[in-house]
């Protein structure tokens, strides 16, 4: 494959007539907003990029696991630890399919999975905050999960057809995630004093790293413009932002309690919701690694990982005795 | 996803409830809820008690594996110790609804306001999960004795016993075999894997006795539950012939002096239940 340079967007290079008839029937696909198959010839660019997003996404899914699998034993009811122990398993599944789907642009799992341990891969710095209490369930479930079904309902879109795919699986599940984290803010809201407060001092914790989940505002997101040109992003950061926002300013009335946001209004001359300026500060210095619970996360999962080498191995070699018996009796 | 000024803000805008909820409750299996809204509570308290123990070695083995979740050999394996976990759990629930209906009390009353010597609870059930190994040793004593006792509960004079071992034998199948085939991956697998095989089924097997002990209660049990005893001659012959094809023996040690059927635990459930109970009991006469 020819090499590509990247300048300002728009690809520059020395194309064989492979390449060259390939970017043409990619860039009609793009334009009749149709869908690019894993065969389809694709640039070289929109494979990595993709390659990045998708498996960012599924670390995500995997490291999204640990806040919530530290309240599944101590879930103050069996009807709540099945919902829970469910949920957590949801996440596990969307991780296994999108590795798989991610797969299919050319990088398998292991690799996937050592750039994610080797601390090369990032994952969403919302998991890297700490579920203190029960509440963080609730709080997780509406504003974590609700935030990520605003960003992937639009990727149910994307241009890339197993990634679209997996988006539509994944936002079902989510909405049930999503309802079951309102539905234990609900029953803390109509409780006890002590269960009001926890709810309230959940979503103040949680407000605000739920907005930044949707990214830095647009003049200071570099990859955005290309991701919608190629027609895997379809909204911009901010406008999903703001959309959110009017969504659980409605919904925290249902709660009776209040968003962590003296500025929160609706513009009705914009039609546009406004919300409180985020730290972005915080925020850079959580996906360098400095949050509250990076290395605790990290260490959990190589530590998994490390622990099981010996199962790993134990199955593959046993997968090769298999084989080799089946090929003696042939 | 709703718009920002929608004016449905009801849980209904959160989409399709039952979306992922089936894995909860799979199709329309008996679940918990259902034994809770039954005008039947057990006929005697023998059959409530009796349904008590089947409730907490499955509760306490799910809080047990629960721990496994996020923390497997492979993802896949998250799954299926979270699928284990969550198919026990509901038994748990189910058969602990049925027990407290004899006491006006339900499975959240049982679960977290009794005291440890008020649990039945086997003590294989309450050993801590170990590596793979263990958690699989376990897994696969529990499994056959669970889809013995399942079976024969099937005919079973006590409805509300059957329809529940019904719907959990099929899970419990699934159990089987899942910790079958992990038996003869770990016992052919490598050294290393068989090493951990035979360390495991030691520590494990001096509570395999327990399983089968008969107590008085089964006297006025006749026709609702088979004598624990009674089930031993067709699990030692499935466990043999799972070992000897995966390469492992029974070994040779011991059985404990274990009688958790009468409130005498391991050391271990004490923690197990400080971690479940924590939360509920700070917060006496809350619901969730």
């Amino acid at each position: 494959m020819a090499v590509h340079q990247e300048t300002g967007g728009h690809l520059t290079a020395v194309q064989s007539p492979e390449d060259a008839e390939g970017q043409a029937r990619f860039d009609a696909i793009i334009a009749e907003d149709s869908r690019i198959e894993p065969r389809d010839w694709m640039p070289e660019a929109y494979r990595k990029s993709l390659t990045r997003q998708m498996s960012q996404h599924a670390h995500s899914e995997i490291i999204g696991m640990q806040p919530e699998a530290n309240w599944i034993t101590r879930a103050p009811s069996l009807k709540r630890k099945s919902i829970l122990i469910a949920k957590v398993q949801d996440e596990a599944g969307h991780g296994l399919y999108l590795y798989s789907a991610t797969e299919t642009l050319g990088t398998d799992r292991d690799t996937l999975n050592d750039q994610l341990l080797a601390g090369r891969a990032k994952y969403s710095s919302i998991f890297n905050y700490p579920a203190r209490t029960w509440a963080d369930m609730g709080a997780i479930g509406w504003l974590v999960d609700g935030a990520a079904i605003a960003n992937q309902v639009p990727l149910c879109r994307a241009s890339y057809g197993p990634y679209g795919r997996a988006m539509v699986r994944i936002c079902k599940e989510e909405s049930f995630h999503q309802r079951q984290g309102f539905e234990i803010l609900l029953e803390l809201a109509n409780g006890t004093e002590a269960q009001r407060k926890m709810a309230q001092d959940a979503i103040n914790r949680f407000y605000a790293p739920a907005l930044m989940m949707f990214g830095p505002s647009d003049n200071d997101s570099p990859n955005s413009k290309q991701s919608m040109a190629w027609n895997v992003k379809r909204f911009s950061n901010d406008d999903l932002r703001q959309r959110f926002v009017g969504m659980i300013a409605e919904q925290v009335k249902v709660l009776g309690l209040t968003l962590p946001d003296p500025e929160l209004r609706y513009d009705e001359e914009t039609g546009q919701w406004i919300h409180m300026e985020l730290d972005w500060d915080e925020f850079n210095r959580v996906i360098k690694g400095g949050g509250p619970c990076n290395a605790q996360r990290m260490a959990r999962r190589r530590e998994a990982h490390e622990e099981g080498a010996w199962v790993r191995e134990a199955a593959a070699a046993y997968a090769r005795k298999q084989q080799e018996q089946k090929e003696q009796v042939a | 996803m709703s718009t920002s000024t929608g004016t449905d803000h009801s849980l209904d805008s959160f989409g399709d409830a039952t979306a992922s909820a089936t894995r909860v409750t799979p199709g329309n299996a008996l679940r918990p809820e259902d034994i809770a809204l039954q005008d039947t509570a057990p006929a005697t308290e023998a059959i409530a008690q009796y349904a008590l123990r089947l409730g907490d070695d499955a509760l306490i083995y799910a809080q047990r594996n629960a721990h496994w979740v996020s923390r497997g050999p492979e993802l896949e394996e998250d799954i299926a110790l979270g699928n284990i976990t969550l198919d026990q759990l509901g038994h748990a629930r189910s058969f602990l609804t049925y027990a407290g209906k004899k006491w006006g009390k339900t499975e959240d009353d049982l679960a977290y306001w009794r005291e440890e010597e008020e649990f039945t609870s086997l003590h294989l059930v309450e050993q801590p999960n170990g590596d793979f190994a263990e958690t699989t040793v376990r897994g696969l004593f529990l499994a056959i004795y669970q889809h013995l006792l399942y079976t024969r509960l099937l005919e079973s004079s006590d409805r509300t016993l059957a329809a529940i071992s019904a719907k959990a034998l099929k899970e419990v199948d699934y159990h089987l075999e899942h910790a079958e085939l992990w038996t003869l991956r770990l016992g052919q697998g490598t050294e290393e894997s068989a090493r951990r095989m035979r360390r495991a089924l030691e520590k494990l097997w001096p509570y395999v006795e327990e399983l089968f002990q008969d107590e008085p209660l089964y006297e006025e049990l006749e026709g609702v539950a088979p004598r624990p005893s009674s089930l031993r001659e067709e699990w030692d012959a499935r466990l043999a012939d799972i070992l000897e094809r995966a390469g492992l023996a029974v070994p040779e040690v011991p059985y404990a002096m274990c009688f958790g059927r009468r409130g005498e635990h391991s050391e271990h459930l004490g923690y197990i239940l400080a971690e479940m109970q924590v939360l509920a009991r700070k917060h006496p006469g809350a619901t969730w």
